[in-house]
């Protein structure tokens, strides 16, 4: 295994490993905090359980994260240092505000963690909030560091060196705005699914399940309207795509050629070599009309850029048909639900919409990681885009496949035990006779004391 | 007082912070590793409600050190990336094995609490072992001036470029005494958090066995450093700053081992940190102004002054969020102390 290809697969299995976790590290804090306020409000003990048992999940998968994250932060360099004596300087404020947020994260979440009994009640919610919201507010500024080396800003290149650097410039880079919105709305949209499809699963099994009946409507909530906003934030980004990175939209396209009208390629192989794209469907003009919101539209096609400078086609093509189909379905299921939930419907009893959801469950996380599949493959053989190939980018030590190989087995070691961990810990139905009834048992409400 | 060298002794104080309170999380699972006696799971159970609420805040030092360090000085972060990438990607799976084992060791059981749980605590303790150590032999490779410019072209073998800078008795030498450094940190600190007395009087001998033994591996670099690292070596005994150090950190190793013996445990506590501290800033003073001796100074290193001045403005900004949170994170669970509200259920 050559080493530049050896470091492109250690980063990216690094970042496939910590993206599930970051993710979740937004979403579920906040479904924790709203199962803790529904406790606060109705005193049902129910809700006290779910936030304890979410909370013991944030606790397992934000430690995973936070040691994931800081593998990552050093792989910058130990596998690129040269992308980092360049970037490190214009790209590090994000990084910087980053660990702001994720040192405000650690610290109330220990004090939500262990703090149910120290701290008056208010102040734990209000902890729990801070955790959410410090948790999404790192997530965004890491991506605006991505985001910068999609559209690289605020710096001259002089001698291959950068001048009149201006981090402010190269933190508001073209891509920030679309790429921030994809990927927060990203974070809730697969975490509330995955829960919810989880919950959705026990509730087929075990309809009257009082206990899962709650966690599913919680789980819902946060999914469900961020994934019917994200076809909106997609329209957003493939746009933004086509003024700013025209060639990873014409990979994920599969557009060989520059066109005006150009029309939407639904599914088919690409093929490289003849740059045609076989038992593809066309829309005529759906590409123009994305792109430009205009069907006579230019489109550029991968024909804009040297051979040289196109990334793995066949990938990036079929990763982002990918994230489209899941997303698509997702917001399709949650505009379901979200009808019969306004026409007053018990979902619990709907069994094809509580079968859709549950068949929903990984797809959130599939999108995402396809989702960044696109934009890091598509942005290939470029490290920054139109700046440093990534070849040029990575350290000269020889041997790369022996790290690839060590951290490749670590995480999938511990993949397998956190997925143990949590079936243990939280999906496992609670062990109280009442909470299997339908209704919510009257006991309930008195056991606020004994809970708190 | 030049930006860089400022932004410098914040990235350091940042080291500082790690070194003092996520350190002493590492030196934790030593004891963890070496309970002994009929205390033994009691000694276990006291090590874990101390570590846990912090250990995750305590980590963060490292990666707040992390980015500052490539933010302000990318040109020693490539290099450190490249030189010392075997001990550090070694430093990172000790991180990892010791924190996913610490909450597996903390949340897998739960309800259903047994021996796989066991099991965890002892992955716990061994990685814990990990990072100290090679994050000191890292420390040791810089202070001795070896980690320079390598890889391609420079005609040196991998031997050369990769592994001798590091693999040396100097250097593996300052891995051990860091990891005494840390379990001396956590002795100490753990006397505090101990609500029975005989659990108090067990941190309290393990607290005078690590000083003795922290005096001992002081002496071992010293003595390593004549060939190990001349120039470090030679900042810290002839430079004007030298002797009123050496004094200030000999007082409060004095005052942290009389505290431990009369029983003054928060007194031990303030000495025992601000010795830790000490001595990291004379390794920092005997190398200024390089970064990475002997040829990369602090401002050769340092990004442009306007990421250095947004940087600086940034840790501002954010400190004003932070001490206040930190404050109250330590207020709350290391003010007094008290058995951990989740920990067990």
């Amino acid at each position: 295994m050559p080493d530049l290809l050896a470091a492109r697969s250690q980063m990216a299995v690094s970042l496939a490993f910590h993206i599930v976790f970051a993710v979740i590290g937004i979403a579920m804090p906040l479904m924790m905090v709203l199962a803790e306020r529904r406790w606060q409000v109705t005193g049902h003990a129910i809700y006290l359980d779910l936030a304890k048992r979410w909370a013991r999940g944030t606790a397992i998968l934000f430690a995973v994260g936070a040691v994931s994250g800081t593998v990552l932060s050093f792989e910058l360099g130990l596998l690129w240092p040269e992308f980092m004596r360049f970037a490190g300087p214009i790209i590090g404020m994000p990084f910087s505000l980053e660990g702001f947020a994720f040192f405000t994260e650690a610290i109330f979440l220990g004090i939500y963690l262990y703090g149910w009994d120290l701290i008056p009640r208010p102040a734990h919610l209000a902890a729990g909030g801070v955790v959410a919201l410090s948790g999404a507010a790192s997530g965004i500024f890491v991506v605006i560091a991505n985001a910068w080396m999609n559209t690289p800003t605020g710096f001259e290149l002089a001698q291959g060196h950068a001048v009149n650097v201006d981090p402010i410039a190269a933190m508001a880079s073209p891509a920030a705005l679309s790429q921030t919105i994809h990927m927060t709305l990203a974070a809730y949209a697969a975490t509330g699914f995955a829960v919810a499809g989880i919950h959705a699963f026990l509730l087929l099994k075990d309809r009257a399940n009082a206990f899962h009946r709650r966690a599913l409507v919680i789980a819902l909530l946060v999914g469900a309207p961020a994934a019917v906003l994200q076809p909106i934030s997609g329209d957003l980004s493939a746009r933004h795509l086509a003024r700013h990175q025209p060639v990873k939209l014409a990979a994920a396209e599969a557009l060989f050629e520059t066109r005006a009208g150009a029309p939407l390629t639904l599914g088919g192989w690409p093929d490289v070599e003849r740059r045609q794209t076989r038992l593809a469907i066309d829309v005529p003009y759906g590409l123009s009309l994305l792109a430009f919101h205009d069907p006579g539209a230019v489109v550029k096609g991968l024909d804009a850029a040297p051979r040289d400078e196109w990334p793995n086609v066949p990938a990036v093509h079929l990763a982002f048909q990918l994230m489209v189909a899941l997303g698509t379905y997702l917001a399709l299921v949650a505009l379901w639900t979200g009808w019969r939930a306004w026409r007053g419907a018990d979902l619990a009893h709907n069994t094809w919409l509580l079968r859709a959801i549950a068949l929903g469950a990984p797809m959130g996380f599939i999108a995402v990681e396809a989702g960044w599949m696109v934009t890091e493959l598509g942005r290939q053989p470029w490290v920054i885009y139109g700046v440093l190939k990534t070849a040029d980018a990575v350290t000269p030590m020889p041997g790369l496949i022996v790290p690839f190989l060590a951290f490749t087995l670590l995480y999938c070691f511990l993949g397998v035990i956190v997925a143990w961990l949590l079936y243990r810990q939280i999906i496992r139905s609670p062990d109280i006779p009442e909470w299997r009834g339908f209704y919510m048992p009257p006991a309930g409400r008195g056991n606020r004391k004994a809970e708190g | 007082m030049r930006l860089a060298d400022l932004v410098a002794g914040i990235v350091f104080l940042a080291l500082n912070g790690y070194a003092v309170l996520g350190g002493a999380d590492f030196g934790g699972g030593v004891w963890a590793l070496l309970a002994r006696g009929t205390r033994k799971d009691r000694q276990r159970e006291l090590i874990a409600d101390a570590i846990g609420p912090v250990w995750e805040a305590n980590h963060v030092w490292l990666i707040l050190a992390l980015v500052l360090l490539f933010t302000c000085f990318p040109a020693a972060f490539a290099r450190l990336g490249i030189v010392l990438h075997i001990p550090l990607s070694l430093v990172l799976i000790g991180i990892v094995l010791r924190g996913s084992a610490f909450t597996f060791w903390r949340y897998g059981g739960g309800a259903h609490g047994d021996e796989a749980q066991r099991h965890w605590g002892s992955v716990f303790a061994v990685a814990s072992l990990i990072t100290p150590l090679l994050l000191g032999t890292a420390v040791g490779a810089i202070a001795s001036g070896s980690v320079r410019a390598g890889g391609t072209g420079s005609g040196a073998g991998f031997y050369d470029v990769y592994v001798a800078p590091w693999w040396t008795a100097f250097a593996l030498s300052v891995g051990a005494f860091a990891l005494v450094a840390f379990a001396f940190l956590a002795a100490v600190y753990l006397t505090l958090e101990a609500q029975q007395p005989e659990l108090r009087e067990d941190f309290r001998r393990r607290a005078l066995g690590a000083g003795a033994a922290l005096f001992g591996a002081a002496l071992l670099v010293l003595t390593l450093s004549g060939s190990g690292a001349p120039r470090m070596r030679a900042g810290l005994i002839f430079a004007p700053w030298a002797v009123p150090l050496h004094l200030l950190t000999g007082a409060t190793a004095v005052t942290a081992l009389a505290g431990l013996w009369r029983r003054r445990y928060r007194l031990a506590r303030v000495a025992a940190a601000a010795q830790v501290s000490l001595i990291l800033w004379g390794w920092a003073l005997s190398q200024y102004p390089y970064i990475l001796p002997p040829d990369l100074t602090i401002t050769e290193a340092a990004a442009p002054a306007v990421t250095l001045r947004l940087v600086l403005g940034a840790l501002s900004l954010g400190a004003v969020v932070l001490l206040p949170s930190l404050y109250y994170l330590f207020r709350v669970f290391k003010s007094r102390s008290q058995p951990s509200a989740i920990g067990r259920q």
